[in-house]
């Protein structure tokens, strides 16, 4: 009985799959094939189309439609729980008012027009018309002049579709996902920290943990499965795992925490250095100084990075907008920065100019006596009284608390894992914030092993898996390459199999920037992607009227009418989750494929689908001559001689080129993997749709997801980027890449786990991430250019990074903070979850949390309306006084999910100025009775 | 020619001013409750039961409250003094007006006796009486029955606030009841409820006997023309109308439709005296 | 002949009145018995501060000012087939849950004394005031029931409990773990029925297709110990003695008991 290797590969990858959890399973539930069980109804494993927990679904197809969806008893991640908004999955699919056709603004005459109103089309006119609008775009502005909105929802595929289409085909890199709203700050602080992207460990660190520390991290409601896995580890031995709730409110995470820690927004960076402070100076013993020594980099960077804003002469802004805006250039210095700036030599009163604005990323090794230096400020009298963030706690309690954190992160043998969010991440400091996890991890010895870790966690179902790891940011190319690194082009260009030189080195605009450059009329195109932006991003009224009011075309691929459509010019109507094939990556890096299961519903077509019938309307001549570039001398050059040489002609398409090559052709439909299933894209559905060219849909005849998943890997294969197979993630529950050998990878850069790291021959670890490791040398004031540079080959960084004042914070005119976020019941800005009538009647509007005693000062009641007002602009919502979030004086919450109540029309748009990723954490209100 | 149509419309509005006036208060008193529920309005809130005037004081139908007191629970002051208000109000001024004036269901019985009338349904004399005694036993006995059910016991059935809850708030399946309120009076007894049945009007007319506003009939004038019988629901409140000069009592509801169709002046509103 | 008159008259007045007599007694109980069936309304939710049921029907003189002070549109008024007295006010969680408005605006505009301010009243320093405080409404109590319950089943809902303006108080999370998983836990919610108001928020928020969990009147939904159980490690618990009601015990005489004792030699 002869078994073939490819054979045994996918065998040990699945018993890789079982095992890891430390079951086994019964034989059906490892079944190739899917079960076809009573009432012809057809069960097959799927993922949840929401939060970045990754839970395995099970969803059961009867008359092409879903009818069922149960948690996947096999899914390690669920083992067949979710939350209750898992098991709507299937009704997300049907609401009533599912686009189910093109719909464009039309005028009087039948024809386009920016004011019209929409009316249905056929598929031809609408890409006839965004072909026309791409082409006016790219001729007046160059390949800067389009932009796309990805996601973080993206189907691997079809992030690495647009991602190659724009890139490769457009040589633009105004492709930005909303997963940089998300964990841009993540991605930051990996990179300068490791030189590679995503968590070192996984969920199993739960189960192995002895401390969970939640540091602005909502997991009750944001990953309410973890969050019971979190809870399970807790009531298996009470007394001695201990879980710390770190917050600017009250959660419901308090439930479970033995200790609750309130703190003012932003001071999270204050609190991370005077734990190091006490690990540093008053408990040296618990560093593991050999880890350190063999493994480690003390680096510090640039402080004077401004907030990511635009500057205040631009035109755009209101007197009001500028009063916080004007701290893009320079700021004053606080009372606190003095102290914790002291090093720099500023002193309270001075003014800061933002001088490394356009460097912010800099930074350069730095001894650890000077490391040390930088911590001294934080003793735990100043971190106490700026950090204390509940003002009926009083300061000795509250000291009492830091202590007891510091020392559970100190204890010898107590393994800690610190999970974080969007409370890190949304930060306009969230890059050092996440770096400083890491700092008190790594002086401790206690990341990159199991139980042990610094642990981002992730808000989308692919954050990591496409918007990451396919590389959908404007700067990025698969498998954490960059575009503006001549040999990542290089290796790219290649596997491309396009000519050198026709990738863009200049990075593109990220999603702040593509809406500013709409603003400003750099972009005049643009195309939004699996996500809602113009309800999702800060300070919405700009970009609401831009999209209205300029000379723009905006297109919006979307299953339901959201904010982002209604302000949208052509709306395409998409297939949904189930109704396409697909892949998600979740925050463990577990990668988890579907097969579509059933046919989409009227006109809709897959995402993929639409991106390659773009690219069927443009030849290589329109694209890859020479082009302008603002910002690059000499443009882009002219690279179709280059490609005639390949055996291209111009008269090829995009879609002849990087979609139905040679390669790609050589996938062939049928494919046992997909037998008995649709494949809209690739044979139609049975369907009568008729095309993009007016003819009738009949498929390209190839299995062109299976192509793009195997071109993707070849991209991380050798690099630590590797993945299994096409096939054998049909066969599994997910595997956690690297996927080396058929076996997956727990815990990275840990030697006993990670073939990578045994490979580096560095001992018990080795973090090989390639990024950032050739850096310069100096002290905390700055770098020494004559110092020359130091390599850090298979080390990673130990950053120091001080407390710095948020850009606006309250004051006499707006004297409250406000924090958004969201709620368990709604996915994200509730395009699909307010449509389930379950769901929308548990949380039918998004309301304004608020301590009872702010509700009194401001003469309200429980259920009030009130306007919330800031500096960009104002929205209604009902005081809430109750309830699950719990706020101090002196703050305000509401979340984001509701359109009703836009609150991104108030938030501020500064961001992180490496991450660029916003702050929706803080801002600065007024309340009033509506 | 228009100084004629002029002159026949006044004429109009004139022998029909009492009933126009009539239909102006009921409307409006229901505009300005439903306007409490369906506006937010604060002029009137509540319903005929009990109203909540100007955010300041109430007014309470004081058959209600007895009942309520006859269940076997004092209500709380507000209720009382409210009814104690209507109650005096009726008694010592305006007489058994509320059924012609303020009563929803009056439309309703209205409009059956008009169809009536106009369709020539005349029921058999001893097809189906009821004697117009019969009310004063419902209201005894809705009195009676009160503390032995232990609630307000015609207020349960009552199709007057019925009416008046479904019209402000919404019927439910009440219309039913209201419908077959209507076909009694159509088709069975001529005023059936209002003059023969309804215990509240029974309760106004026993209280009211020394109200201020009553009809002073002059028998001089009276040519015996018989029309104010035609139009009267409580015929037998006439029987001194051409035999002797006087005020109008009993179950006289003020409705004033004897005075509109009286060519002879020999009816009017006046200010009750017992000297006359 | 006048005799014969008179005996007739007499007779027809006899015959009307026992005629009458029975018209009024038919009518009576017909009329009697509807109402009692009409005021039935055990599982009829009242709005906060309402008197006891029984009172309740008695009590409300039907005038709708309640309703119309609900800025929620939560309350109604009992038309025919709403199974409880017509025209009293009476609320569905499910479909409009009470919101408990700090303010309570229904309470103090009932002229009748059905709702009693004072089963509200807010107490500072231990003082009655005349301040509502919704939070002592006892409109019903949350019954929860497990078996339909998601999160019983080990799903991550807790929809009601996040839903509870008083949660943390009414309702609260009981973790347990789950066995079958081996590394998820429970998170039960579990209701406290002297804390529960009844407003029926969790109610609402229930993402079952038929709540889970739902409001009932305390006097359906509570059961009572009685004063024989008492704890004996709780000496609180000592004060339901106070009103313990005089047991009942069997009335015969010792001597009946013993001469009854035939029946043991009884075979049949």
């Amino acid at each position: 009985m002869g078994i073939n290797r490819r054979e045994f590969v996918k065998t040990t990858a699945v018993a890789a799959a079982a095992t890891a959890i430390g079951i086994s399973l019964p034989k059906k539930m490892l079944a190739a094939t899917p079960e076809k069980s009573e009432g012809n109804w057809r069960w097959d494993k799927a993922v949840c189309r929401f939060c970045g927990t990754g839970c395995g679904i099970m969803v059961a197809t009867k008359n092409e439609k879903i009818v069922a969806v149960k948690g996947d008893p096999a899914a390690p991640v669920n083992r067949g729980l979710n939350c209750i908004k898992g098991y709507f999955n299937a009704k997300i699919m049907y609401g009533a008012d599912r686009l189910k056709q093109p719909l464009m603004r039309l005028g009087e005459d039948g024809k386009f027009s920016k004011n019209g109103k929409f009316k249905p089309v056929s598929w031809k006119v609408a890409y006839d018309e965004m072909e026309k609008q791409m082409r006016r775009s790219l001729d007046e502005l160059g390949p800067t002049g389009i932009g796309v909105f990805g996601s973080g929802q993206y189907t691997v595929q079809e992030g690495y579709a647009m991602a190659k289409l724009m890139k490769a085909g457009f040589r633009s890199n105004n492709i930005d996902p909303n997963a940089r709203h998300c964990m841009a700050s993540a991605v930051g602080g990996f990179i300068q920290t490791f030189g590679i992207d995503e968590p070192a460990g996984c969920y199993d660190d739960i189960e192995l943990t002895d401390t969970v520390v939640t540091w602005g991290a909502n997991m009750a409601e944001m990953h309410p499965v973890l969050w019971s896995r979190v809870t399970d580890r807790k009531l298996s031995d009470p007394k001695r795992v201990k879980i710390i709730n770190l917050s600017t409110y009250t959660n419901r995470c308090s439930d479970l925490a033995d200790v609750e820690l309130i703190f003012k927004p932003h001071t999270d960076l204050a609190i991370w250095n005077y734990i190091a402070r006490e690990i540093v100076y008053n408990n040296p013993g618990s560093m593991d100084q050999e880890f350190i020594d063999k493994y480690m980099q003390f680096a510090t960077g640039f402080v004077d990075t401004g907030y990511g804003m635009r500057t205040p002469d631009h035109p755009g802004f209101t007197d009001l907008e500028r009063q916080t805006v004007k701290k893009e250039v320079s700021k004053k210095i606080s009372k606190e920065e003095a102290v914790t700036l002291g090093y720099l030599g500023f002193k309270e009163g001075d003014t800061m100019e933002m001088k490394h604005r356009d460097t912010p990323k800099g930074h350069w090794a730095i001894s650890f006596e000077e490391f040390k230096k930088g911590l001294e400020p934080y003793t735990l009298n100043f971190v106490a009284g700026l950090a204390k963030g509940n003002a009926d706690e009083d300061l000795a309690s509250f000291k009492v608390k830091l202590k007891l954190l510091a020392s559970l992160y100190m204890e010898k043998n107590r393994k800690v894992v610190s999970f974080w969010t969007m409370g890190m991440n949304q930060h306009t400091r969230g890059v050092w914030v996440n770096e400083q996890a890491y700092m008190v991890h790594f002086l401790l010895g206690k990341q990159a092993k199991p139980g042990n870790g610094a642990f981002s966690l992730t808000g989308q179902p692919s954050a990591c898996g496409t918007a990451r790891e396919v590389g959908t940011f404007s700067h990025r190319l698969p498998a954490d390459m960059v575009v503006a690194n001549a040999k990542h082009r290089e290796v790219s260009e290649k596997l491309w199999k396009i000519p050198s030189q026709t990738l863009n080195p200049k990075p593109g605009a990220h999603i702040m920037k593509i809406f500013r450059d709409l603003e400003d009329g750099k972009i005049k195109f643009a195309w939004v992607n699996v996500c809602n932006p113009f309800m999702g991003t800060a300070n919405a009224n700009h970009w609401l009227k831009t999209a209205r009011k300029m000379d723009n075309f905006i297109v919006v691929s979307d299953s339901y009418p959201g904010v982002s459509a209604k302000v949208a010019d052509l709306v395409l109507p998409v297939a949904m989750i189930y109704e396409k094939w697909g892949a998600y990556g979740n925050a463990e890096r577990r990668t988890q494929h579907w097969k579509q299961q059933v046919v989409p519903v009227g006109d809709a077509m897959p995402d993929l689908w639409q991106y390659m019938e773009i690219a069927k309307r443009f030849k290589l001549k329109d694209v890859w001559g020479a082009k302008n570039i603002p910002g690059i001398a000499g443009g882009l050059p002219d690279v179709l001689p280059e490609a005639k040489k390949m055996g291209y002609t111009p008269e090829d398409t995009l879609f002849d080129v990087l979609f139905a090559n040679k390669e790609a052709k050589s996938y062939t439909w049928p494919d046992p993997i997909g037998e008995g299933f649709h494949n809209t894209e690739v044979e139609g559905d049975g369907r009568t749709i008729l095309g993009t060219n007016g003819e009738e849909w009949k498929g390209y005849g190839f299995f062109v997801h299976k192509y793009l998943w195997e071109e993707y890997r070849s991209f991380g294969e050798g690099h630590a980027h590797d993945y299994a197979d096409f096939d054998t993630y049909h066969k599994v529950r997910g595997l956690k890449w690297p996927v080396v050998d058929g076996k997956e990878t727990q815990w990275r850069f840990n030697s006993k786990y990670d073939p990578y790291a045994r490979k580096a021959d560095t001992g018990e670890f080795a973090f090989y991430g390639k990024a950032l490791k050739k850096i310069g040398k100096g002290n905390l004031q700055g770098i020494d250019k004559s110092a020359g540079k130091v390599d850090l080959t298979n080390k990673a960084k130990i950053f120091f990074r001080p407390y710095m004042d948020p850009p606006e914070m309250p004051d006499k005119d707006y004297p409250l903070w406000l924090s958004t976020g969201r709620v368990l019941e709604h996915w994200h800005s509730g395009t699909m979850t307010m449509r389930v009538p379950e769901l929308y009647r548990a949380v039918p509007e998004a309301l304004c949390y608020m301590h009872p005693d702010d509700a009194v000062k401001y003469n309200l009641q429980q259920g009030d309306l009130i306007w919330i007002d800031s500096r960009r602009g104002k929205v209604k919502a009902h005081v809430e006084t109750r309830g699950r979030n719990r706020m101090p004086r002196g703050m305000i919450y509401v979340p984001w999910f509701d359109e009703k109540v836009l609150i991104n029309k108030v938030c501020l748009d500064a961001t992180d100025p490496i991450s660029k990723q916003t702050d929706f954490k803080k801002c600065a209100v007024k309340i009033s009775k509506a | 020619m228009i100084g004629n149509t002029c002159l026949m419309m006044s004429r109009i509005i004139w022998r029909n001013r009492y009933i126009i006036l009539r239909r102006t208060v009921q409307i409006g008193l229901l505009v300005l409750f439903g306007g409490a529920n369906w506006w937010g309005w604060k002029f009137l809130m509540g319903n005929y039961s009990s109203a909540y005037v100007f955010e300041t004081f109430y007014l309470a139908d004081p058959h209600a409250v007895l009942q309520t007191f006859a269940a076997g629970f004092v209500m709380s002051t507000d209720a009382i003094v409210g009814g104690i208000i209507v109650l005096l109000f009726y008694a010592l001024i305006a007489g058994r007006s509320f059924c012609s004036w303020v009563c929803p269901v009056n439309m309703i019985t209205d409009l059956a006796t008009y169809l009536r009338k106009k369709w020539k349904i005349t029921s058999k004399e001893n097809f189906f009486s009821i004697s117009r005694k019969t009310r004063y036993w419902v209201l005894g006995l809705g009195i009676v029955l009160s503390p032995i059910v232990g609630v307000a016991a015609f207020e349960i059935i009552n199709p007057i606030t019925l009416l008046h809850r479904g019209i402000i708030f919404g019927f439910g399946m009440g219309w039913a009841v209201i419908i077959a309120l209507f076909l009694f009076d159509l088709l069975v007894v001529e005023y059936g409820w209002c003059g023969h049945l309804c215990p509240l009007g029974a309760f106004y007319s026993a209280t009211s006997r020394f109200a201020l506003i009553k009809v002073k009939h002059d028998v001089n004038k009276c040519s015996m023309c018989m029309k104010c019988f035609g139009v009267c629901h409580e015929e037998q409140v006439l029987h001194i109308v051409g035999k002797h000069s006087g005020f109008i009592k009993n179950e006289c509801s003020n409705c004033g439709r004897c005075i509109e169709v009286c060519e002879d002046n020999a009816l009017k509103f006046s200010i009750y005296n017992t000297k006359i | 002949m006048a005799d014969t008159q008179n005996m007739n008259s007499r007779r027809d007045a006899l015959k009307t009145m026992f005629r009458g007599a029975g018209l009024l007694g038919l009518g009576g109980a017909a009329w009697g018995s509807a109402a009692i069936r009409l005021k039935a309304s055990e599982l009829t939710l009242r709005p906060p501060a309402a008197i006891k049921e029984e009172l309740f029907v008695k009590a409300c003189i039907r005038c709708g000012t309640c309703v119309e002070a609900c800025p929620y549109d939560t309350l109604q008024l009992a038309t025919l087939d709403d199974h409880t007295a017509m025209g009293t006010p009476f609320f569905k969680p499910r479909l409009i849950p009470c919101y408990m408005c700090t303010d309570v605006p229904c309470v103090p505009v009932c002229p009748s004394g059905a709702l009693d301010l004072k089963n509200i009243a807010k107490q500072i320093d231990g003082v009655q005031t005349e301040k509502p405080d919704i939070n002592k409404a006892k409109m019903g109590v949350a019954m929860l029931d497990q078996e339909a319950c998601l999160a019983y089943w080990g799903i991550q809902c807790d929809a009601c409990y996040r839903a509870c303006p008083l949660l943390g108080e009414a309702i609260t999370l009981e973790f347990k773990r789950n066995e079958r998983t081996g590394k998820h836990a429970f998170l039960k919610p579990v209701v406290h029925r002297d804390v529960c108001t009844g407003c029926g928020l969790c109610e609402h928020a229930c993402v079952t297709e038929k709540a889970a969990i739902f409001v009932l009147p305390r006097t359906v939904a509570t059961g009572r110990v009685g004063a024989h159980y008492i704890k004996g490690w709780d000496e609180a618990d000592e004060e339901r003695l106070k009103n313990m009601k005089e047991a009942q015990t069997k009335k015969s005489s010792p001597e009946d008991e013993l001469n009854d004792w035939e029946y043991l030699l009884d075979d049949e």
